[in-house]
């Protein structure tokens, strides 16, 4: 268990104090896959390196498995930090060790004996799927095969907590699918909490269960995914569920119509075409102005934004909300 | 001053020479050139991992003032010219090897004018390092001890080979120069022949072997460099 209580940092730079983090209140439970998002600049970085001290708080307490993380001695902190491992946007690998050897050295720096080491190296690269790159070199691997490798060496010392940051940022999306679907079997069967820092919405849908978004240095909605999702309250969050919303607004704001937001929670189980049916049953003409399924982590759940004329808005909330499988609601702009 | 060098009688000079002189002369400028290089290193080494480990934001934090001294010593000796810098170490010379003429009283200056430059040339490899992998070290628990003895200089390797040959040419270079203060080997040769007795052939000859050392030296570690640097493959 993560505890975050009134977490806040700043940084000096020249006699400028620069508000990083303002306040943070985060608690992440054993065995979650918990999603912090936010925009370049929000202060998630900053935030995950709080965790394990990489960055020392301004003001606040961090509590990992009931470890006051601010007041160890160095020694302490480092053998806390053998619980708690961090993979990189850039992997960051010693480039001059094999694989093998990249991941013995959390190991080597715990003084396990070499032998015992490269066998539990050789299993965890089996773990990851690369049991055939241990005697290459980093720079002989792509990018997600040298992530598969940072995760083995982050398992080395068994963490009960695993930090990713920006982990899958540098790689495509196909290869980002690959390592999360990686991070989750790990979470599943080694019960490891996981804590994934990103600005990719799709990152956080895909992979975890609860999710805060931070902007501007503060958390400003916090929850389980599926609920951030269907019913995003702040701005910031509005912005990353529909991220081209504010180009629907522009042109958005000119029509007269009355907009109804439709979230489906479970796509495969709706059997009516929703536009048409409403159309035939309850005679309502709406244009489809946006429309997305995205997969969230136990379902497919998609979203509709529909155009109603103002006479027939009415009969359109009527017939909605009794149409199954389906939540709906009046919204003023995009989401 | 070049008319004359391939005479006959020229020619016979340089022969003597070659035949008597310049194969213990080779033999004294490998031996102090890497005798000096290796000296250096193990003190400049250290000093040029504290260069970047101990500043204010480094792995070590050293007081400032330590790393004040350690920069001021390190420019001023950089600073005093090589054959200005041999004089005034003479008395060293004597100190730690009992004389301040000869092959082996060559050793001191040359350490003391190359530690400085090693030291330089070390702290803009260790430098060179990315600072994420330093922070996923530390990330894993290293100890500042370990992030230097198995991060920073393992990964720095492949430039640490490449800036000591840097140093070792240069130092060549300067064993040459001690010759005048009476330091042996090549460049003694090329100073006594060309200058006090005016053979030029003979100091020729003394060069060009020099410079054969240099090509040696370079291409030898352009190649451990290039072979040893697992980022190329």
């Amino acid at each position: 268990m993560i505890k975050i209580e009134h977490l806040s940092k700043n940084f000096k730079v020249g006699n400028m104090d620069i508000e990083a983090l303002n306040d943070i209140n985060l608690e992440i439970n054993d065995g979650d896959i918990y999603g912090i998002i936010g925009m370049s600049g929000a202060g998630k970085s900053t935030l995950v390196r709080c965790i394990n001290m990489l960055e020392r708080p301004t003001d606040g307490r961090i509590e990992v498995n009931g470890l006051d993380m601010g007041n160890l001695s160095d020694k302490e902190l480092r053998a806390a930090r053998r619980d708690i491992t961090m993979i990189f946007q850039a992997f960051n690998l010693l480039k001059q060790r094999n694989c093998l050897k990249n991941v013995c050295f959390p190991m080597e720096l715990d003084g396990v004996p070499k032998a015992e080491a490269e066998k539990k190296a050789k299993e965890l690269l089996e773990i990851v799927g690369l049991p055939e790159k241990a005697k290459s070199y980093p720079a002989q691997l792509s990018g997600g095969q040298q992530q598969r490798i940072a995760i083995a060496r982050a398992l080395a010392t068994n963490p009960k907590v695993l930090l990713c940051d920006e982990a899958t940022s540098a790689l495509d999306p196909k290869t980002t699918h690959q390592i999360l679907k990686l991070l989750k079997e790990i979470n599943q069967k080694m019960g490891i909490t996981i804590v994934i820092i990103t600005h990719q919405m799709s990152v956080v849908q895909e992979a975890c269960n609860r999710v805060a978004i931070l902007d501007g240095g503060r958390v400003v909605e916090e929850g389980n995914v599926s609920e951030v999702f269907s019913n995003p309250k702040s701005d910031a969050a509005k912005r990353l569920v529909m991220p081209d919303g504010e180009r629907y607004q522009k042109w958005l704001g000119a029509s007269s119509e009355r907009r109804l937001r439709v979230v489906f929670q479970n796509v495969q189980n709706i059997e009516k075409p929703l536009v048409a049916s409403m159309a035939v049953e309850a005679g309502v003409i709406a244009t489809v102005l946006s429309a997305d399924i995205q997969k969230l982590v136990g379902d497919k759940a998609g979203t509709m934004l529909l155009g109603v004329s103002d006479e027939q808005f009415d009969s359109a909330m009527k017939y909605l909300k009794t149409y199954e499988g389906i939540t709906v609601k009046e919204v003023e702009d995009f989401v | 001053m070049y008319s004359g060098i391939f005479s006959a009688e020229a020619l016979a000079e340089a022969l003597e020479c070659i035949k008597t002189e310049i194969p213990f002369a080779i033999w004294e400028t490998f031996y102090v050139t890497i005798a000096a290089t290796a000296l250096a290193i193990i003190i400049g080494l250290p000093l040029g991992v504290l260069l970047v480990a101990g500043e204010k934001n480094g792995v070590a934090p050293l007081p400032s003032w330590v790393m004040t001294v350690l920069n001021v010593v390190i420019n001023l000796l950089r600073s005093v010219p090589f054959l200005i810098l041999m004089i005034m170490a003479l008395p060293l010379s004597r100190l730690v090897v009992g004389t301040t003429v000869g092959t082996k009283a060559t050793i001191v200056p040359l350490v003391v004018a190359a530690f400085p430059y090693i030291a330089r040339l070390v702290e803009s490899s260790i430098r060179e390092i990315d600072p994420n992998i330093i922070e996923a070290a530390q990330s894993m628990g290293a100890t500042p001890f370990q992030i230097i003895a198995k991060v920073m200089i393992p990964e720095s390797v492949p430039s640490l080979i490449n800036n000591g040959t840097i140093a070792l040419t240069t130092i060549l270079g300067y064993n040459a120069m001690a010759g005048i203060l009476g330091g042996g080997g090549l460049g003694k040769i090329a100073i006594n022949y060309g200058y006090y007795r005016y053979q030029y052939t003979t100091m020729y000859v003394a060069v060009i072997l020099i410079v054969i050392m240099v090509i040696i030296f370079q291409t030898i570690g352009t190649k451990a460099t290039i072979k040893c640097d697992k980022r190329l493959k």
